[in-house]
């Protein structure tokens, strides 16, 4: 066991780690966060996106041990005193979420291309929010729902 | 229509809040003490004789705590299937690759994996059959010996004959001045829910069993499962199914499946609380997919481009075992004799054994495959006629109040409508380049129910506590499509309060009533079918206790209160003279006076703590059980829905003749609905529903190379992302049924039915070939553009 120390959602935390953990398993295991959702184990779906110093990473592939040290944000850090981040509420209202299971992952990806996003919010296009949500699988929404929602909380912010 | 509060508002899906915060808890996310990991060991063959099973190495594993094998097997007879033809453990032999032979329960999954390697199976490999045609042939391989009565089994056909006509077919077949006939191939697709398949069994101390398990159908998990408790000698003893937040459905939890029995084997074995969780490839293997079939089939018209007759006969590639795939032939009846207005009808369908997977339900449950061959044939038949294709439809188009070949009886139908805006919104008519090309395709499907078992019905108890906030005990499962949040909105508009005053409580077989399941696109109907009647009782019980207490009440309020008028006080006894709106109770003739009206939490309490004997509180129940019919069992007709849905899909594609690829550059869906209970959620089905139906008619397919799939993952089995997606429009076309729940029709699977034809159809407009084997892969598209160029 190893020990590994980080920023979790705000807070600096340390834990014990087997050389091989994913990011994913400890997330769930170690620090009770189930918001991060298993939907392949191998990178493919992006049910497991959390942010490792802002950028999306697949938690299911990446190990544990590479973010000693760094600031990882999972869905539990977005509502700020259980009033909810701008996508999640443009996920409410615009219906982005149906089975859910890809909805953590999805906002997380959301959520990283919108804080390195170059231009004015309210000028993104539909391409480059496609673009950006391109390795997050949903199966139920069709997406048109879920692109809605990520342009209408970029014309909130701006 | 009148105006709503809550009806027909895009209001927010109740389950959102916590789905987008993470806190919704799926089965991945459960746990019981002590519990134990299941894992089973499947056959790597597709047909095979069992000749042994060696766990000596496997059971000295510190960890291991019970081993499932033939040999271990508590429930030795115990069969599932429909015609109870698959042991959840396999016996004698393998007929299919991803067939359970052992089972490991042990401390941890690892551990559990390890033992299954550790198993030794000795097979004896049986030739195979892969193909129902060849599987069908008197000389094939028999997949099964004997059927569930031990009488011996001389060939692979399933003994279950799916057939129905109406009309003379001879005489129409005369009267036809123009036939085409095609035959059309659709294969396995996979549901590919996000999230994967679970379970929890436990048994408690008196051997009942509780299970936590996502799936469509609890109460005949229940059924299903008490069937294996009376198999264990357990009498008298019951079932209670709890179902979590379910990662996604589409028909793939309508079943019971083997990994669900054999975690009660191993609970039941070990004594302990057994979990088994899917992995995404075990999900692929070990969940069966849709249907696949070969549709032959043959329509006419007259000189007018009138319909005459259809006649199709469907082959099913049954695969080992029965599950609900080769019930899909029940459906496909539905759009066979009743998808346009067609004098005489006939359809047959028989399913085969094979030694491939076996398949299930997957949204649309046949219809899509069988609108494949309609919509595709329809086209050709147009072309023949030399009637342009859209004005073909219209000219067949179903219409309101009109009872069909199979006695479907239809009541508000558009139809047309929906033919007439696809025209109108992808400007059908307008000359189009090169390689460009329009598709469209229609449907018909249920929209009132499906009375496939005895029971249609479902239960709902509503009960209102002191605070006037209701709890809503329900039998109807949410799979994401917001069946809460319709319930809810329907509760709040028919009572007078708000829909976050509601709770509603679902998914445990032991707290809420029965209900028969989240599929057939049902469950938006039945559930606010009965939610209209429990919010109707239970306002007329608070109506009654106002109608007691109100005079007191509103003296009491209105004490020091100089300028009340007391005129109006013998009113407030006629509970008709009382409404409630906004969790307040007034006289509905004098809606400004407040000095007359009361929050109804008040009446409540007054109602509830009368300090005698007659304190009483509002609890109402309601079965809704709709009034249609079983199809008759021979002549396999009758009104099995309230009412009836259809809709139109238009697409514009561009074919690139270089590659073979397919891009859709417009889509219109317009579906008549009924009426929108929540336009947002509605919308929502349907965008699913479509892009669900691209996947299908262009890149999903299961490889499957002698019964072995070789693509269980998302790499190589690709379902669409959102790179993906294109202009799609949506038209609801309201035509309030006179059944349904606030003229309200059910919309949840039919998104899908008719994608994959339009597109079909689509090419064929651009660059003139006739696909017709799904999926129009880039591969399948060249190959037919270089094969039909040349004829």
């Amino acid at each position: 066991m190893i020990q590994l120390k980080f920023t979790l959602n705000g807070d600096r935390v340390e834990t014990w780690v087997k050389g091989q953990e994913m990011l994913l398993d400890i997330l769930r295991d170690n620090f009770n966060l189930p918001g991060t959702r298993e939907g392949c184990g191998l990178g493919e779906c992006g049910a497991c996106t959390v942010l490792v110093n802002g950028a999306s990473v697949n938690s299911c592939l990446f190990p544990a041990l590479e973010v000693e040290g760094k600031i990882v944000e999972t869905i539990e850090s977005l509502a700020d005193a259980g009033k909810f981040h701008p996508l999640q509420q443009a996920f409410l209202d615009n219906g982005a979420s149906q089975c859910g299971f890809c909805t953590p992952g999805m906002i997380m990806s959301a959520k990283a291309f919108i804080d390195s996003y170059p231009g004015r919010p309210a000028a993104v296009s539909e391409a480059e929010i496609k673009q950006a949500l391109a390795g997050n699988l949903c199966r139920c929404t069709g997406y048109f729902q879920i692109i809605a929602a990520v342009k209408a909380a970029m014309q909130e912010q701006d | 229509m009148q105006q709503k509060n809550f009806i027909g508002k895009r209001l927010a899906k109740m389950d959102a809040p916590e789905k987008i915060s993470g806190k919704a808890s799926y089965i991945n996310d459960l746990s019981v003490p002590n519990m134990l990991f299941g894992k089973i060991k499947r056959s790597q063959h597709a047909h095979a004789i069992i000749k042994n099973i060696d766990i000596s190495r496997a059971e000295k594993l510190p960890g291991v705590k019970a081993i499932l094998t033939r040999d271990s097997n508590p429930a030795p007879d115990f069969k599932i299937g429909f015609i109870q033809d698959n042991p959840p453990i396999k016996d004698d032999k393998v007929r299919q690759f991803r067939d359970e032979v052992a089972a490991v329960a042990a401390t941890s999954t690892e551990i559990a994996a390890a033992a299954c390697d550790l198993i030794k199976v000795e097979y004896e490999p049986l030739p195979g059959v892969f193909d129902p045609i060849t599987a069908a042939a008197a000389d094939a391989p028999l997949i099964h010996e004997f059927d569930f009565r031990g009488n011996p089994i001389k060939n692979n056909s399933l003994p279950v004959k799916w057939q129905i006509s109406d009309g003379d077919l001879e005489e129409q077949k005369k009267r036809s001045k123009h036939i085409v006939s095609g035959t059309y191939k659709t294969g396995w697709a996979h549901h590919c829910c996000l999230g994967v398949a679970g379970i929890i069994a436990e048994f408690d101390y008196q051997k009942n069993l509780k299970v936590q398990m996502p799936t469509q159908i609890p109460f005949l998990v229940q059924n299903d499962l008490n069937k294996l408790l009376l198999a264990l000698g357990l009498k008298n003893k019951n079932t209670r199914v709890i179902s979590p937040t379910i990662g996604g459905a589409f028909g793939n939890k309508l079943d019971t499946h083997c990994y669900e029995y054999i975690a009660v084997l191993l609970a039941f074995m070990a004594g302990r609380a057994v979990k088994i969780m899917f992995d995404r490839e075990e999900e692929f293997i070990g969940m069966a997919p849709r249907q696949p079939t070969i549709i032959k089939i043959t329509q006419g018209c007259d000189e007018n481009g009138l319909l005459t007759f259809r006649e199709a006969e469907a082959i099913l590639d049954n695969g080992a075992y029965t599950s609900w795939g080769a019930t899909v032939p029940s459906v496909m009846y539905v759009p066979m004799t009743s998808l346009y207005r067609v004098p005489a009808v006939s359809f047959t369908a028989s399913c085969v054994y094979t030694n491939n997977i076996f398949s299930q339900a997957f949204r649309g449950y046949g219809n899509p495959q069988a609108t494949f061959a309609i919509e595709s044939s329809m086209d050709e038949l147009a072309e023949k006629a030399g009637i342009e294709p859209l004005e073909m439809r219209l000219l067949n188009s179903n219409r309101p109040n009109e009872t069909t070949p199979m006695g479907l009886k239809v009541t508000s139908c558009g139809m047309s409508e929906c033919i007439e805006t696809v025209k109108k919104k992808l400007d059908w008519n307008k000359p189009r380049p090169k390689n460009r090309g329009v598709g469209i395709a229609t449907l018909t499907h249920v929209g009132g129910g499906a009375r496939i078992y005895k029971s249609d019905g479902h239960g709902m108890i509503l009960k209102m506590d002191d605070f006037a906030k209701v709890s809503i005990m329900t039998g109807a499962v949410e799979i994401g499509q917001g069946s809460e949040t319709s319930i809810a909105q329907t509760v709040a508009e028919i009572v007078g309060i708000l829909p976050e005053d509601i709770t509603v409580i679902r998914h445990d077989t032991a707290t809420c009533p029965w209900d028969v399941g989240t599929h057939a696109s049902r469950q938006m109907f039945l559930s606010c079918k009965a939610a209209i009647r429990c919010a109707s009782d239970a306002k007329a019980r608070i109506l009654d206790f106002a109608a007691s207490f109100m005079e007191d009440e509103i003296r009491r309020k209105n004490r020091k209160n100089k300028d009340f008028a007391d005129d109006l006080l013998p009113l407030l006894h006629d509970p008709d003279n009382l409404a409630i709106v906004k969790r307040r109770i007034y006289l509905k003739d004098h809606p400004k006076r407040s000095d007359y009206s009361l929050p109804i939490d008040t009446i409540l309490r007054r109602g509830h703590f009368q300090g005698g004997k007659n304190g009483d509180m509002v609890i109402t129940h309601a079965f809704y059980e709709p009034d249609t019919n079983m199809m008759h069992p021979k002549t396999s007709k009758g009104n099995i829905s309230e009412t009836y849905v259809f809709a139109a899909h238009g697409v514009e594609v561009e074919v690139d003749p270089e590659t073979g690829r397919v891009e859709i550059l417009n889509f219109v869906a317009a579906h008549d609905i009924g009426r929108a209970i929540n336009p947002m959620l509605v919308e929502g089905q349907i965008y699913g529903g479509v892009i669900q139906g691209v996947g299908y008619a262009l890149m999903e397919e299961m490889i499957s190379e002698k019964g072995k799939i070789l693509n269980p993952d998302f790499l190589d089995y690709k379902i669409p992302t959102m790179m993906d997606t294109f202009p799609l429009e949506i038209a609801l076309i309201e035509t309030p049924d006179p059944h349904g729940p606030f003229g309200a029709k059910g919309i949840g699977e039919v998104g899908i039915i008719p994608v994959a034809p339009a597109i079909a159809n689509a090419i064929y407009d651009a660059v003139g070939i006739r696909l017709s084997e799904i999926p129009f892969t880039c591969e399948r598209v060249l190959a037919e553009i270089k094969r039909q160029g040349q004829e």
